[in-house]
């Protein structure tokens, strides 16, 4: 595990010395994110992404213990119980909103951490697992995003629950079994609500283990980095403390502002107004959404508007919908070029700004609007492209594409080419 | 041997790639088969326009003390709001997340407080203590605003068939939902002509009313502000206009959605400070430590 140069954990206090020989829990942090770490010396601002999303993981863990010591999860009690969070508990608006825009900015970071990952090529070998592991982290987050929007118990955790189960009934056959155990009943209700209260507080620790491993298998071959060229000596690297410590203390400031503009001046601004309605089986909202987080999904599944021989519309739109996120598990073997950066890669490049970005951007919106036949239009022809982009064009650019010449080290791209040079001048 | 894996990994390569390939192009091809087959039939059949698309419209702009990071509320807008929703509103719609206590927010002293509570035309629900049947007792300050009807049934039969919704969260459950209050509120007027002509069927029938504010145009609840004086305002208190007292009554509801409202912007606008000073703090030790590795 990490490189020879690697600075050894020394304990210095008696005390220290003592512990370290008998639980050397010091010796593992130090190791993980102290100055026994070294990372690449090149990173931009957009690495500073996995340490915001541990934090906002903790920032939602720490608030959700507590707002659960007020919470009821009773159908007839939920939605009073978070009203009266807001209303009579200490600081308990504090809370409710920090959790609940904290979820949107925990994925807000986690996107930009995924999004990096794309563009630099760290999903490639040897960090395919760490590229893998994330992506369980990420699909244990929607699971449990989604069953925390469903359990404050308005109108649109009603009617989401209801239409993300029903999903799962247009599988043929064994689907709507599958549905009436996922919600325990045949409409979603108190069975529903306690089981997803029950996985809402659970699953946040199981992600909290498997970035435990995700870190643990980036720590193998050593953080990546922009150029995509790997460490090859002491001088490509520093140690994590007190540098990248201090750079993500500064990303961690701006994260927190952002944060506290949206938690204290507009705390409703990414939520919909239908949830502040407690749920009402008779009454169907006008237009069912989900978050802002779930638009680009939500919008690929309603894109299929025609049955394919024998298998339904509906059917393909939860197909695709699934694939759309399974297809990433792939993508180490479906990008076979030899060069990671997005940076050397001209054509790939190309298409990641002006093909995977907008279309992403625009399915967001076409998820998060009324279906018009306008919208499932947009979102007919852009998601085609998203399919399209990892499946089809991303293989094929990755072996006609000529890449552009990479640096000789890490060092040589900080320093420029004529470092060694300059240094040997300055010697003389 | 080297052979044998490079031909391995080459075909594992191949296997995914084209697989990959197959699904993608169903994928894709599909969704392209169906955008075709779609906007051939929306130029065939273009969409047929709904009342509610033609006739509805965005609610109109509202401002209020309390908008903005640095909005407090006006106290003496609320009190006089509350007692629109007391004379006007209270006897349909309930507020049943609000305490009399609560008063005490928008500036009644306890023993005013108090006066509220006793005085209030609905009682609290409650039991006789002699012999547990159930009886009505006056409200304490503790108590939750009362409900107007014992429940939906009675409701429904007492407004024709429609349930008059809760207040409590009214600005925060709608699209915009200070304005919207605002809008409905000042926004009824006798059905368009137009509307006659076009779509009759969504003419307003008996026992509804036309609103082009109201997302299907027709509601149950008639234009409950009508004439300007119907609430008798204090003495200094600005004219009691329809459109005067539609603002003081959605002020009160900003307030009853958001009583906590002036403690989260202060709070807010201490912690900006703090992590302004903290970012400050934070780039500057950042500078300080990558002095000499950085590109010169």
């Amino acid at each position: 595990m990490s490189f020879p140069w690697a600075a050894n954990y020394q304990p210095t206090h008696p005390f220290m010395r003592y512990l370290d020989e008998r639980l050397p829990l010091p010796r593992l942090v130090y190791n993980a994110i102290g100055g026994g770490y070294p990372v690449p010396r090149n990173f931009n601002w957009w690495y500073n992404f996995g340490v915001l999303a541990g934090v906002a993981l903790m920032i939602q863990i720490i608030t959700g213990i507590v707002l659960a010591m007020h919470f009821s999860a009773d159908a007839g009690q939920a939605f009073d119980s978070v009203e009266h969070i807001m209303r009579d508990v200490n600081s308990g608006w504090f809370l409710r909103y920090a959790h609940a825009n904290g979820a949107s900015m925990f994925f807000i970071v986690v996107y930009i951490h995924i999004f990096r990952g794309l563009f630099y090529g760290s999903y490639k070998q040897p960090r395919e697992v760490v590229w893998l592991l994330g992506l369980v982290i990420f699909l244990l987050m929607m699971a449990t995003a989604f069953m925390g929007y469903v359990i404050v118990w308005g109108q649109m955790s009603f009617w989401g629950a209801k239409v993300i189960t029903g999903l799962f009934g247009a599988i043929p056959i064994v689907g709507e079994p599958i549905q009436t155990w996922l919600l325990g009943g045949f409409s979603p209700d108190d069975a529903t609500l306690n089981r997803f209260f029950s996985l809402h507080y659970l699953l946040p620790f199981v992600i909290l283990g498997v970035i435990i491993l995700h870190v643990w298998s980036l720590h193998i071959p050593g953080s990546g980095n922009p150029t995509g060229v790997e460490v090859k000596a002491e001088q490509d690297t520093l140690p994590f403390h007190p540098y990248y410590t201090a750079k993500d203390g500064f990303g961690l400031a701006i994260f927190l502002i952002v944060f506290a503009i949206l938690l204290f001046f507009a705390p409703n601004f990414l939520g919909e107004p239908d949830n502040y309605i407690p749920a009402n089986p008779m009454s169907t909202p006008a237009n069912i959404v989900p978050e802002w987080y779930f638009w680009p999904y939500y919008a690929i599944l309603r894109a299929f508007t025609i049955d394919f021989l024998f298998i339904p519309a509906k059917l393909l739109g939860v197909l695709a919908m699934f694939a759309s996120i399974l297809l990433l598990f792939f993508l180490p073997w479906l990008d076979t070029s030899p060069v990671r950066s997005g940076h050397y890669r001209p054509l790939f490049r190309r298409f990641f700004w002006f093909g995977l970005i907008p279309c992403i951007i625009v399915l967001g919106w076409c998820g998060g609007s009324h279906a018009t036949a306008e919208i499932v239009l947009i979102s007919q022809i852009f998601s085609a492209y998203y399919f399209a982009h990892f499946l089809i064009i991303l293989p094929i650019i990755s072996r006609i594409e000529k890449t552009l010449p990479l640096p000789n080290s890490i060092t040589e791209s900080v320093l420029g080419p004529n470092a060694a040079g300059v240094k040997a001048k300055k010697a003389k | 041997m080297n052979r044998t894996f490079e031909l391995i990994a080459f075909a594992k390569a191949n296997v995914v790639t084209s697989l990959a390939f197959l699904i993608g192009l169903f994928f894709s091809g599909w969704l392209m088969v169906s955008a075709l087959m779609g906007g051939v039939s929306y130029i065939s059949e273009p969409a047929v326009e709904t009342a509610e698309h033609a006739f509805h419209k965005h609610a109109k702009h509202l401002e209020l003390a309390s908008d903005g990071p640095l909005g407090k509320f006006d106290r003496a807008q609320l009190q006089r709001g509350f007692q629109v929703y007391k004379e006007v509103c209270a006897a349909c719609h309930s507020l049943r997340f609000v305490s009399f206590r609560d008063l005490e927010g928008i500036g009644y002293e306890p023993g005013q407080v108090k006066t509220i509570a006793s005085e209030w035309p609905i009682e609290t629900p409650s039991i006789n203590p002699d012999t547990g049947e159930a009886a009505t007792r006056k409200s304490l300050a503790a108590d939750r605003f009362p409900l107007p009807y014992a429940n939906d049934v009675a409701a429904r039969a007492a407004n024709g068939n429609a349930i008059p919704p809760d207040l409590s969260l009214m600005t925060k459950a709608r699209h915009d939902g200070t304005a919207y209050v605002y809008s409905l509120l000042t926004g009824y007027q006798a059905a368009p002509a137009a509307l006659q002509k076009r779509f009759p069927d969504s003419m307003p029938s008996a026992t509804t009313h036309f609103n082009p504010y109201f997302a299907n145009l027709n509601l149950a609840m008639p234009a409950p502000l009508t004439t300007e004086g119907q609430v008798t305002y204090a003495e200094g208190g600005p004219k009691p206009t329809v459109d005067q007292m539609a603002k003081d009554v959605t002020a009160f509801l900003v307030w009853t959605a958001e009583p906590k409202l002036e403690n989260r912007n202060r709070a807010g606008v201490a912690a900006l400070i703090f992590l302004l000073i903290f970012a400050g703090l934070t780039w500057m030790s950042y500078q300080t430590i990558w002095a000499d590795k950085k590109k010169r």
